[in-house]
């Protein structure tokens, strides 16, 4: 049976959504093995067994919280060597693209970044990629012994698995060397935000360089809120500054998927709709009639979205009673 | 200070691009070009550092020879040269070979500072600079929204999901920038005639010490096996605003019934 090894990443000492992810899908594919490093790690073993976890190897070290990516790129490279698994799952989050650079360079394992379906065909790896400008979904494969694979948060669902065995808990016997502790974390600042995360929210509202200024923004905020929604944007916006590279959606940046996705003054290139057309329902406004966008969105809106937003926010308000 | 700031060359993207049905890889003859937007963040960053404090930027490419056009562009920007790496044994190469590649050639030049972009805009693994840290054993302080660099250290506001933190490692390091750190300068035509005179060289991956057989496509570690087109969305009811559109939106909204 096919060996998985799971990096299961901690935020603050809970074990990250994408991580039950990861080993809801690893389990489908053989024997899953997570890694947990970090303050923290040995209370998040167990959660991660009712999601299909077999082994779970953890280590408390605190140099994982305290020291950026070479820590934990140490270790993982002690295990894969320890461990030899036939596949290494990596969340495509900020740590585990830090980590996985380091580890694939420290043992030339090979990288498959951005992986959609995962399967082994007659033992050998295949993994779909949605390639450049995600029009063509490309079969992927890995002549390396212990590829790394990356798959980006809400690619595939976290489901609990019924009649789950309590996972084996072990420690990890390796302590990350002091050469590894360079780069170090001062202090960590959680910016005030309101509402849902862009992955979690129900409903996702993004602008685009329709909305012409970056002080427009607030329109998407106030219209947010009787949605109890999530606000999002485009890299063009990013790229100007008005908003923080976390709020971007496409292909680098975030993948979503909520029941409605509302795009407001974005044309709809190639790279911003790869990262929201999995979502259920799309509503799209914007000035031009031939933007792209319309082809994807399930209700378009020819028109002013400077005009229609506030009318929309007072409209929704109204009808919440 | 002796700064070293990645670039590449990028079809500019239309959505159209084609994979050679032959080779497996993407159609990049006959694609117009550009030095990817994405870095020139980071030779703004440099470039605001030597203005300061002084020294020097060397700007490192691996790509075919029309590549030499993005080089340019980031020479007129205000970086004083570069080393292009350009063989065709080197088509098809993946990220590792990519990084060691990169790596092999900043080490001739032994800079305090790298500087890369987080992802490039066409094959965005994003795994390419870590690589490059892991390979010349530096740290890495990675998608900085603010750099600063003073007695010896580097310091950065890291974006993460949600916040930021604080990151600082001694120098030699390497740090990859985000959009949101700075406003890149358009390079100036007094910049564009000087770029035309700063110093290029040229290397082969031979002159890096790398044999053919272990860079390119024969080297990756990525394999295409096939390919097939993305399902499509279909396209569904537009309507022209006359006045009424917040009304059918709303419609919409609470036919899904998320009010």
């Amino acid at each position: 049976m096919a060996k998985i090894l799971v990096l299961a990443e901690l935020k603050e000492g809970v074990v990250q959504k994408v991580a039950l992810e990861l080993v809801s899908k690893a389990r489908t594919l053989g024997e899953v093995t997570a890694v947990v490093l970090g303050t923290g790690a040995g209370a998040q073993a167990a959660i991660l067994g009712e999601y299909g976890a077999q082994t779970v190897l953890i280590s408390e070290d605190a140099a994982y919280t305290t020291y950026l990516a070479e820590p934990g790129a140490e270790t993982l490279a002690y295990l894969i060597e320890q461990i030899a698994p036939s596949l290494v799952l990596i969340g495509g989050t900020y740590d585990g693209r830090d980590i996985a650079g380091r580890v694939n360079a420290k043992l030339g394992s090979g990288v498959i970044t951005d992986a959609g379906e995962i399967s082994f065909e007659g033992g050998a790896l295949k993994v779909t990629v949605p390639w450049y400008s995600a029009t063509t979904i490309v079969d992927v494969t890995s002549p390396s012994n212990a590829p790394l694979v990356m798959v980006k948060p809400k690619t595939f669902a976290a489901e609990k698995l019924e009649g789950a065995a309590v996972p084996t808990v072990e420690k990890i016997s390796f302590t990350p060397s002091d050469k590894s502790k360079r780069a170090r974390i001062l202090e960590t600042v959680m910016e005030k935000s309101e509402g849902p995360s862009l992955e979690e929210a129900n409903v996702v509202i993004s602008g685009g360089r329709g909305l012409k200024d970056a002080k427009n923004f607030e329109l998407l905020h106030k219209l947010a809120e009787p949605l109890n929604a999530a606000v999002g944007a485009t890299r063009a916006v990013v790229d100007s500054g008005w908003v923080s590279y976390s709020m971007q959606v496409g292909q680098t940046g975030k993948t979503v998927k909520p029941n409605v996705y509302i795009a407001v003054g974005i044309s709809g290139a190639i790279q911003h709709t790869v990262g929201m057309k999995g979502s259920k329902n799309i509503i799209a406004i914007n000035t031009d009639e031939e933007a792209p966008i319309f082809k994807v969105s399930d209700l378009g809106i020819v028109g002013d979205s400077l005009k229609i937003l506030p009318a929309l926010t007072e409209e929704l308000k109204k009808r919440r009673g | 200070m002796k700064i070293v700031v990645c670039v590449k060359q990028v079809p500019i993207t239309t959505g159209t691009n084609k994979i050679d049905p032959n080779t497996l890889r993407i159609v990049r003859e006959g694609v117009d070009a550009e030095l990817d937007p994405a870095d020139e963040y980071g030779i703004e960053a440099a470039l605001q550092l030597i203005e300061a404090q002084g020294g020097e930027i060397t700007l490192v490419s691996m790509g075919p020879d029309r590549a030499i056009e993005a080089i340019r562009r980031g020479l007129a920007m205000g970086a004083d040269k570069a080393i292009h790496i350009s063989d065709p044994a080197l088509s098809g190469s993946d990220a590792l070979t990519t990084a060691r590649i990169l790596a092999a050639a900043i080490k001739r030049v032994n800079p305090d500072l790298v500087i890369c972009a987080t992802e490039s805009s066409d094959a965005y693994t994003g795994i390419v600079p870590a690589g490059i840290a892991q390979l010349l054993d530096i740290p890495q302080l990675t998608f900085a929204k603010k750099l600063t660099v003073e007695n010896g250290k580097a310091t950065i506001q890291r974006q993460i999901e949600g916040g930021y933190q604080t990151v600082e490692a001694s120098l030699p390091a390497l740090v990859t920038v985000t959009g949101s750190i700075n406003e890149p300068r358009y390079p100036a035509l007094k910049g564009i005639m000087q770029a035309k005179k700063k110093p290029v060289e040229t290397l082969t991956a031979a002159d890096l010490g790398f044999a053919t057989s272990e860079v390119g496509s024969a080297g990756a570690k990525e394999r295409v096996l096939g390919w097939n087109p993305a399902p499509q969305r279909q396209a569904g009811v537009l309507i022209k605003d006359d006045g009424n559109a917040a009304v059918a939106i709303a419609d919409y909204l609470q036919k899904l019934k998320v009010i």
